[in-house]
């Protein structure tokens, strides 16, 4: 064994980790979860809570897990009687003031109080005196504080100070009269403020955004890549009666810790959208796909293309694209929204990105041409392929002497001049792959149904392409996504299975790659 | 001298000669009595000598925890390269404890040059006298005696002419009893909320501003100058029982008690002669029902165990308590021990910082049950619960708040039950409880 | 009361009151750590530290409103709210209790007109609170008033104390 290796015991279990390395980090090794509040690993130890008490041999007192380090042979009991009876009694002070309201908490169902006491708590309860009450406060922001459920566990303080590095939340008062404030004048309404929600164990910290829309136990969960920006923040997409009711922040060590920003957090609501463009049309006329590709194979013939694809496409999507724009000896070109860089500054590398998209690093990497004038060359006479809602873009009158608009998109064209429109999923309703901008590419997964006949957006340019003679035959995304690996060089060697769902790097990534 | 009462000829003045006397918190006065004189011999002498001497003569932390102070001194590792810190904990506000305070507003430069020596062993270029502030005379005083210290170059820059720099400030609490444990205490000076660290790391390797610290307690540093000018065996030699525990120690006595005050002992001194000859026995027409000897923390005492202690660290533990930091609280036939342990509770419940569950929720939850066997509401069951709680309480947070509120309820319980027991029954009515007669 | 919530905040830290925090600031090798004092300062200039008071703390030590808030409720000297021109303490933790201090509670509330713990009077002159451990438990009852300690109080004294209070 390596020097720096610590080997002990735990719950029976022989573990090897780190010197260093806490008593808690050691037991998730061994496969044993020792029950925790104020410890998170995305933030500085507290040591508070006192749920963590485990038995070390040897050591005269019960141990915070959380707060201590491992030993060379150190044995550790978790379930121990006075483990056990340690953590009874926390759990039962922790519930002496608490509301037990979990029938109207939002918390409920992923209440981390609800799951350590169902597995370690009390059956009853001894308080006979009257329990303490303080209304709830608005803190701004999407964060709603229900003080009476708060166990004071300082995550969301911890979170502002050291990872948002602004001290926006504080402990307010002493011993059973205190609470977690912040200043009058100063609301949660920083770029990554809502993460407090996810960081809070119990109903104390609330999205507004999600207030009383569903029970924790109703959400199915799938596994999916933020959109909003070239991050490729890992997110839940969590579904009720296929809506989307909120995304969460899903842990990626190499991406984005544990953390989401408010923007991209908020950016499930365009996919709940209901002006979707639901078959294809053929001249403004609804049509079914058969007859859609052929009028769009009809319009390109003799033609040339001029291709416009969305920076947020997949990278399946992407690589269809860029074999439909070489089978019509054209360029694809791309522009990327700018917003204002939000760094969360407490982790390495992790910011909501200036560019507003998800693929950016595909398109650059496929060779497309970046730019703000994505009709630029444009001649009278082509067929402009637009591919991921950009044709609104575009403008009507640039579009008015060219020869056909093939529009591939979600959303229903308000304009006319879609000659033909084929209606692809969102990024919820089909999977595939994104590569971020630090070359990691990652896999999402489909959460709900694409409404009436809108496909995948890889199937749909496959299909174009086999109406213009080219076979492309994938039945999977998995199976475009390989045969990008093997065609397209920076992808070399990664395979669709072997992304699981932290994903891997392309071939000469930066230096910097994440 | 002597303050509030003459000093009791039983009595070993050695902090407390010159207690009421003016004269003795000016500079030229102190230096009269003998002041200063040991800094200047320590300031040549090698810290490590200093620590030697101070090793030597058994010194043990007069705040409550006992640890000898040399060796604690011999933690901090000169020449490390790090800026060293000495904190001087005068946040005195264990209940029934008031020594630190008469050494501080009679005999501030005694203070002082106990820092500085202090300062000196551990290598520390700056101490931090931490008063707490509702302490304002004591602040005053030790402010206007650092201005003469300044003046006369006795600290600073050039310490004693001595080219070593030596700075002592103070530094005002704002009303928090836990500031009185060692790292809430630096977590306070250092402008944060006064919530107790956990250790490791200790002060000695991580303290105030993450950097070497001792932090000692008043009248442990004040005792320093006196040890080096009258040496180690001096110092050692007085003690009248276990050899662990030398020199004199101050002990305050209040509650239901003739002559209530600060009284100065060599240590190993019969408890039984203290409490009824040095401080007068109880007021006319009562009897003593029991002692809390080391400020409200430590475990209640009957009077059969009080008047067979020695007084010192050891003979406080063999009669079931702690010396802790010498405050003597008694309490006479007319108190209620329920109404007592509840008014300790309620304390701990005021003063907790929040931070650990156990004490946070525990010491509020104590507090409401006894407030209710007081008031003639409670039940068998209350006492099992507040017996379970206490154990809950005990050894399982930061600090040990959580563990002395549970103490001042396990011992009172297990020595005073019937008490409890009576109030449940309705033998005895909260109104009587709550009629300490003509105590004051 | 309202032209006194909208009256313009005067900040604390100009002139003198400057001078006096850039000297503590030497003492400590952080700027946090200017922070208690800094407190008094604003406390003895203003009576009280208002939420303005906070943020200007906070504006001179790096600090953010709401740390100094954090900060300001764990200390219970700090008045969070305007307190009577005699705010008046009176220890009330078991040493003095034996010793009677709730009779002197109740003499304090009787002669100021307070009638309540932490009410201020009527004519704003007091307000009288239950403080925890005075450290001067062989003078019970011991009551700080604003800054000063008297000692030995009893009930009957209540009313020459109060009396000679300026």
């Amino acid at each position: 064994m390596a020097e720096n290796t610590v080997n002990l015991t735990i719950e029976g279990r022989p573990v090897s980790v780190p010197a260093g390395t806490s008593i808690l980090e050691a037991a998730k090794t061994a496969g044993v979860l020792i029950p925790h509040y104020c410890y998170h690993s995305g933030l500085p130890v507290a040591g508070v809570c006192r749920m963590c008490l485990v038995e070390v041999e040897k050591m005269p007192k019960l141990a915070p897990a959380c707060a201590t380090t491992v030993g060379e042979g150190q044995v550790v009991h978790v379930y121990s009687e006075k483990a056990l009876e340690a953590r009874k009694g926390v759990l039962e002070f922790l519930l002496i003031n608490h509301p037990l309201d979990c029938p109207i908490c939002d918390q409920s169902g992923e209440c981390e109080l609800q799951d350590y006491t169902f597995a370690e708590g009390r059956a009853d309860s001894r308080y006979r005196e009257p329990k303490r009450f303080d209304p709830a406060e608005d803190f701004g922001g999407d964060v709603l504080y229900v003080k009476n459920r708060c166990i004071l566990c300082t995550r969301c303080v911890r979170f502002m100070d050291d990872v948002h590095e602004t001290t926006a939340l504080a402990v307010v008062e002493r011993g059973d009269r205190a609470f977690i404030g912040k200043a009058p004048d100063a609301d949660l309404t920083q770029p990554w403020a809502a993460n407090v929600v996810d960081l809070c164990p119990v109903g104390a910290l609330l999205s507004k955004d999600f207030l009383n829309k569903a029970r924790a136990w109703e959400l199915d969960r799938t596994a999916s890549v933020c959109t909003g920006c070239s991050q490729g923040c890992n997110i839940t997409v969590e579904m009720r009666d296929n809506a989307v009711m909120r995304f969460k922040p899903r842990a990626n060590e190499h991406v984005n810790k544990f953390f989401m920003c408010d923007a991209g957090r908020f950016s499930y609501r365009d996919l709940n959208r209901a002006d979707r463009l639901e078959h294809p049309l053929v001249a403004g006329m609804a049509a079914d796909w058969e007859t859609a590709l052929a009028a769009a194979a009809k319009a390109l013939q003799g033609r040339k293309a001029h291709v416009v694809a969305s920076p947020s496409l997949s990278n399946e999507a992407l690589y269809l694209l860029k074999k439909l724009a070489a089978k019509t000896g054209a360029t694809v070109r791309y522009h990327v929204a700018q917003g204002p860089e939000a760094p969360l500054p407490g982790v390495d590398d992790l910011a909501l990105r200036a560019d507003r998209a998800a693929n950016a690093t595909a398109c650059e990497l496929f060779g497309f041409t970046r730019t703000d004038d994505v009709l630029a060359g444009l001649n009278a006479g082509d067929v402009v392929i637009a591919a991921g809602d950009v044709l609104e873009g575009l403008g009507a009158d640039a579009l008015a002497k060219v020869g056909a608009v093939i529009a591939i998109g979600t959303l229903r064209p308000t304009t006319t001049v879609a000659t033909v429109a084929l209606p692809i999923a969102t990024v919820v309703e089909e999977e595939g792959t994104f590569t971020n901008l630090r070359g990691r590419v990652q896999r999402f997964l489909q959460a709900k149904q694409a409404p009436g006949l809108a496909r995948p957006s890889w199937y749909v340019l496959a299909d174009l392409l086999a109406s213009l003679g080219e076979k492309a035959g994938f039945h999977t995304a998995s199976e475009a996504f390989d045969a990008l690996a093997v065609g397209e060089a920076p992808f070399a060697g990664l395979s669709y299975g072997a992304l699981a769902l932290s994903g891997a790097v392309v071939q000469g990534a930066a230096a910097g790659a994440k | 001298m002597g303050y509030p009462h003459k000093s009791h000829p039983r009595e070993t003045a050695v902090l407390s000669k010159y207690f009421g006397d003016a004269e003795a918190r000016t500079l030229d006065g102190w230096k009269k009595r003998g002041g200063y004189r040991a800094l200047e011999q320590a300031l040549q002498m090698a810290p490590a000598d200093v620590v030697n001497v101070v090793k030597d003569s058994g010194l043990r932390g007069r705040g409550g925890a006992g640890f000898p102070t040399g060796v604690k001194w011999s933690f901090m590792k000169i020449g490390d390269g790090k800026p060293h810190y000495l904190c001087c904990n005068a946040d005195e506000s264990e209940p029934g404890t008031f020594k630190d305070r008469e050494i501080m507003r009679w005999t501030p430069h005694a203070l002082i040059e106990g820092c500085a020596v202090g300062a000196y062993a551990i290598g520390a270029e700056t101490a931090y006298i931490y008063v707490r502030g509702e302490f304002t005379e004591c602040i005053r005083r030790l402010n206007d005696a650092l201005k003469e210290a300044y003046a006369a170059n006795i600290l600073g820059a050039n310490a004693m002419g001595t080219g070593k720099r030596i700075d002592v400030y103070v530094h005002s609490g704002a009303g928090a009893y836990i500031c009185g444990e060692e790292t809430a205490l630096m977590n306070s000076l250092e402008g944060k909320r006064g919530n107790p660290r956990i250790k490791p790391p200790f002060p000695a390797v991580a303290g105030l501003f993450g950097m070497p610290t001792t932090i000692n307690n008043v009248e442990t540093l004040a005792a320093v100058p006196h040890i080096l000018i009258n040496g180690a065996e001096w110092y050692k030699a007085m003690s009248l029982s276990s050899p662990k525990s030398t020199g004199t120690k101050l002990f305050s006595v209040c509650g239901n008690v003739a002559r209530p005050g600060n009284y100065e002992i060599v240590m190993g001194f019969p408890f039984k002669d203290f409490l009824y000859d040095l401080c007068g026995g109880p007021l006319p027409g009562r009897k003593f029902k029991g002692v809390i000897p080391g400020g409200c923390s430590v475990p209640i005492q009957t009077m059969e165990e009080a008047e067979a202690t020695m007084m010192d660290y050891e003979g406080f533990v063999a009669q079931g308590t702690m010396l802790g930091s010498g405050g003597v609280i008694i309490f006479d036939d007319a108190q209620s021990i329920p109404r007592m342990t509840a008014r300790h509770a309620r304390f701990y419940a005021h003063e907790s910082c929040a931070q650990c569950t156990q004490c946070r929720e525990g010491t509020a939850w104590t507090t409401k049950i006894l407030d209710r066997i007081v008031a003639g509401q409670g039940t068998f069951e209350d006492l099992d619960t507040l017996l379970e709680m206490a154990e809950n309480m005990t050894g399982k947070t930061i600090c040990v708040l959580s563990d002395s509120c549970a103490t001042v309820v396990v011992s009172a319980l297990q020595k005073y039950r019937h008490e409890f027991e009576a109030l449940i029954t309705g033998k005895r009515s909260s109104s009587v409880a709550a009629t300490p007669g003509a105590a004051a | 009361m309202s032209a006194h919530t909208h009256a313009p905040y005067e900040p604390v830290f100009v002139g003198a009151r400057k001078q006096e925090l850039d000297d503590v600031l030497k003492r400590y090798p952080t700027k946090m750590a200017a922070l208690l004092p800094a407190l008094w300062i604003v406390q003895e200039a203003r009576g009280w530290i208002c939420e303005q008071a906070m943020t200007e703390v906070a504006a001179q030590l790096d600090l953010t409103a709401a740390y100094v808030k954090g900060v300001v409720s764990f200390y219970t000297m700090y008045h969070q709210h305007p307190v009577g021109k005699h705010f008046i303490q009176v220890c009330t933790t078991s040493p003095c209790l034996c010793a009677g201090a709730d009779k002197v509670v109740d003499a304090f509330l009787e002669h100021t007109g307070c009638k309540e713990l932490g009410v201020t009077s009527a004519d704003g002159k007091y307000t009288v609170i239950e403080v925890e451990c005075l450290g001067a438990c062989g003078f019970a009852t011991p009551v700080q008033i604003n800054l000063d300690y008297v000692e030995n109080v009893t009930a009957d004294k209540v009313p020459q104390i109060l009396a000679g209070l300026k």
